[in-house]
């Protein structure tokens, strides 16, 4: 009997949540998108980029530098600058990222034997991507260096790195596990704090209340669909992630999908305590919204947790993404073993545990 | 009938505002979510990397490689946590509590006595950026050692260098603040000109309320106005808020003038109120209209305007999308106008770029309003 009762319910509520035609497709279709656009704009490389020089000597070592700069993947193009103040200009207006400047001493002090100062101004508005462009020019500055000695740049052998887990550092790699966090985790909050939302403004929780049904049933109902949903779209991408975007699934799938469980069963604790607080639909998306960004941000996706301040990561800890970051980076390309699943599911259990129960003494208090 | 009343329309302006000012959600995401979210960006994006913990596998024990342990050791960019073999550290690199392993191989003090010296650097690819730091900062740590060694033998080094001294405009201590709070500042803009005016007026239409004004003889124009002029005063007030906060708290500079920050944000704000509106409209629907305006407003504000990911990185087909965002015209000149100061000839092409999608934004909007009730 209160077994049918409760599939009723369960019923009811996939069918609330899926009758819409549009919501449907705003279940689904976003995502997927959001994984195509998102997979190929995130990228901390910098390519592409437009380089001013002004030179005002004229050798061997500076057109050497320019050739190789000119030679670079990551220059798309050389821009001739004529007078400082055109430099200014270009930076100014973003035209460059960089001005090269060679002054008249250049190539003499290269040519006896001193070291030759190559001065570069970059845009500090993109410190981010002008650290980088450095980075690159000191690499050039090196081998053009090298090249008119025709010797190698370095003192001794240098060091051989390794990169495990992902050898050719491919930035999709640590992209796409983490947008499945992210994206999973944002349908699966929205639907729960909605549907609780949604009945209470329209006054059919009240009649929920009323019936029969156990708050136990009513609570199992509502997470029904946001678990279904999450579960439905990370399969998805398990399938979609490898297959098209060549990131390899190294670890057991008899790992991901209980993990997987896990991180919605939190989140959706997480939804249902802020569904209980809320009375519109709108008041509840906000709720939702300053829930999912401050997670996704301090998740370890835009940048590691380990350079946040202290405090901050200890905030963090009770974040259910930034575990399940660990675990599907984990699963993906480490092939993580069940010890270390289990050390980074157990904070998940414990944060479902109690936001489950907390919500369920809210909606208990007010039927009392 | 559709003729514009200025009592009218005084009422209808009153209304929305009193409407506002009375909703709590309209203050917390006008005046508290922007500040959750400068935090954040100002304090838990840091792109700058502190230390990094890391493993030593030394397999060598000459004393070469004891010194190049302490080097490790005592350098600022490493926190060196575990010693052991290969095998068990790797343990350590897949459970994430190190981020490499130096690896300093058998007979290595008999290659140093020789000259060479090379060490094996495993980073844990997972995390790339963190990956290439490791490589670069153990590298420049060996470097550094065998210069070290050289000079204290009285070896000079050899042939001339080229070296380059870069010098950084606008923010020379490089703080990856002076970006990412101009960048949250443009997606608060977003929030409350896209996310919030879909939300409320599709609320509207779900219950019922926008076919009894429809019935008045208010003007379409009308009544597109009153309903953006409020959140555009709420926007630019939490603007105001923002750029206090940024200064006054974060320490960014202010080099521009006010004026220039009004004209870039009021100019954004035209697309984003006019993407607001045409969505409600178009979709009537709480949900799908929260979740269309997290779509089309603030995830591309936040992967595709150019502030985290350089725009120029991205695939062309990825770049041509980028042209659609009017988030993409607002970075720059609000970037300049803090950290560099007054540049029309950057600031008016992008002004008129925005200008322009709002136009777009609001004949389209204008047309997904029935006038009259079906």
């Amino acid at each position: 009997m209160i077994g049918v009762r409760l599939l009723a319910m369960i019923r009811k509520e996939l069918l609330a949540v899926l009758r819409d035609t549009r919501a449907r497709i705003t279940l689904i279709v976003p995502p997927l998108l959001q994984l195509i656009l998102f997979s190929s704009a995130a990228t901390l490389e910098v390519k592409n980029v437009d380089i001013g020089v002004y030179n005002r000597s004229s050798g061997a070592a500076s057109s050497e530098f320019i050739s190789q700069l000119a030679g670079s993947p990551n220059v798309r193009r050389i821009i001739k600058i004529d007078s400082p103040d055109a430099a200014r200009q270009a930076i100014d207006n973003q035209k460059v990222i960089a001005v090269v400047m060679f002054d008249g001493q250049f190539d003499r002090d290269f040519a006896v034997g001193q070291t030759s100062d190559v001065d570069v101004i970059l845009d500090g508005r993109r410190s981010n991507a002008a650290q980088i462009v450095t980075r690159y020019l000191d690499r050039i500055a090196a081998s053009s260096g090298a090249a008119l000695h025709m010797s190698s740049p370095d003192h001794g052998e240098q060091s051989i790195t390794v990169n495990w887990f992902n050898p050719n550092l491919d930035y999709i790699w640590f992209v796409m596990p983490s947008l499945l966090v992210t994206i999973c985790g944002m349908s699966a909050l929205s639907v729960t704090v909605q549907s609780v939302a949604r009945e209470r403004e329209l006054g059919t929780f009240d009649q929920l209340m009323v019936s029969p049904l156990g708050l136990h049933e009513i609570l199992i109902g509502k997470m029904a669909p946001p678990l279904l949903i999450g579960l439905l779209n990370a399969t998805l991408y398990l399938i979609v992630i490898p297959l098209f975007y060549g990131v390899p699934f190294l670890g057991s799938i008899l790992l991901f999908y209980p993990a997987v469980v896990l991180y919605l069963l939190a989140l959706i604790g997480v939804g249902m305590v802020v569904s209980a607080k809320v009375k519109t639909q709108q008041q509840a998306f906000l709720g939702m919204f300053m829930l999912m960004v401050p997670m996704t941000l301090l998740s370890g996706f835009a940048s590691p947790v380990d350079n946040m301040p202290g405090w901050l990561q200890t905030i963090a800890e009770i974040n259910p993404q930034k575990h399940f970051l660990i675990i599907s980076e984990g699963l993906f390309l480490k092939a993580m073993p069940l010890v270390d699943v289990l050390a980074n599911s157990w904070p998940l259990v414990l944060i479902a545990a109690v936001t489950l129960t907390a919500a369920t003494l809210q909606f208990r208090s007010h039927v009392e | 009938m559709n003729g514009f009343d200025t009592r009218r329309f005084h009422a209808m302006l009153t209304k929305e505002a009193r409407q506002i000012i009375r909703d709590p959600s309209t203050i917390l995401i006008a005046f508290v979510l922007p500040l959750v979210l400068l935090f954040l960006f100002g304090y838990g994006v840091n792109l700058d990397t502190s230390r990094t913990r890391i493993g030593i596998a030394q397999r060598d024990h000459s004393e070469a490689a004891a010194s190049l342990v302490g080097a490790f050791q005592s350098s600022r960019w490493f926190d060196v946590r575990a010693t052991g073999d290969v095998p068990v550290l790797g343990r350590d690199l897949t459970s994430g509590h190190i981020r490499g392993i130096i690896v300093i191989p058998d007979g290595f003090g008999r290659d140093v006595a020789k000259g060479g010296g090379a060490i094996q650097v495993i980073t844990d690819g997972s995390t790339p950026n963190t990956a290439s730091f490791v490589s670069g900062y153990a590298e420049g740590v060996r470097a550094n050692w065998v210069a070290a060694r050289k000079a204290e033998r009285g070896q000079a080094h050899g042939a001339p260098t080229i070296q380059t001294v870069p010098r950084y405009w606008f923010n020379p201590q490089l703080a990856s603040r002076y970006f990412l709070v101009p960048g949250a500042i443009a997606i608060v803009m977003t929030m409350i000109g896209t996310l919030l005016t879909a939300l409320v007026i599709a609320r509207e239409w779900e219950r019922g309320t926008m076919e009894a004004i429809l019935a008045t003889p208010i003007g379409m124009i009308e009544f597109m106005a009153t309903k953006v002029i409020p959140y555009f005063v709420l926007a630019l007030g939490s603007m105001v808020i923002c750029s206090l906060i940024a200064v006054f708290v974060f320490g960014l500079p202010f080099r521009g003038s006010p004026l220039a920050l009004l004209l870039i944000v009021s100019a954004f704000l035209m697309p984003a109120l006019g993407q607001g509106l045409l969505i409600s409209a178009a979709t009537k629907n709480q949900f799908v209209a929260s979740q269309i305006a997290l779509l089309t407003g603030f995830l591309p504000g936040l992967m595709l305007s150019g502030f985290l990911y350089e725009i120029s990185s991205m695939p062309k087909w990825v770049q041509w999308v980028t042209y659609a965002i009017p988030a993409r015209y607002l970075i720059p000149p609000l970037e300049t106008v803090f950290v560099a100061g007054d540049n029309w000839t950057l600031f008016l092409p992008n002004i008129a770029a925005m200008l322009c999608f709002g136009v777009f934004f609001f004949i389209l909007a204008f047309r997904a309003n029935p006038r009259r009730i079906a």
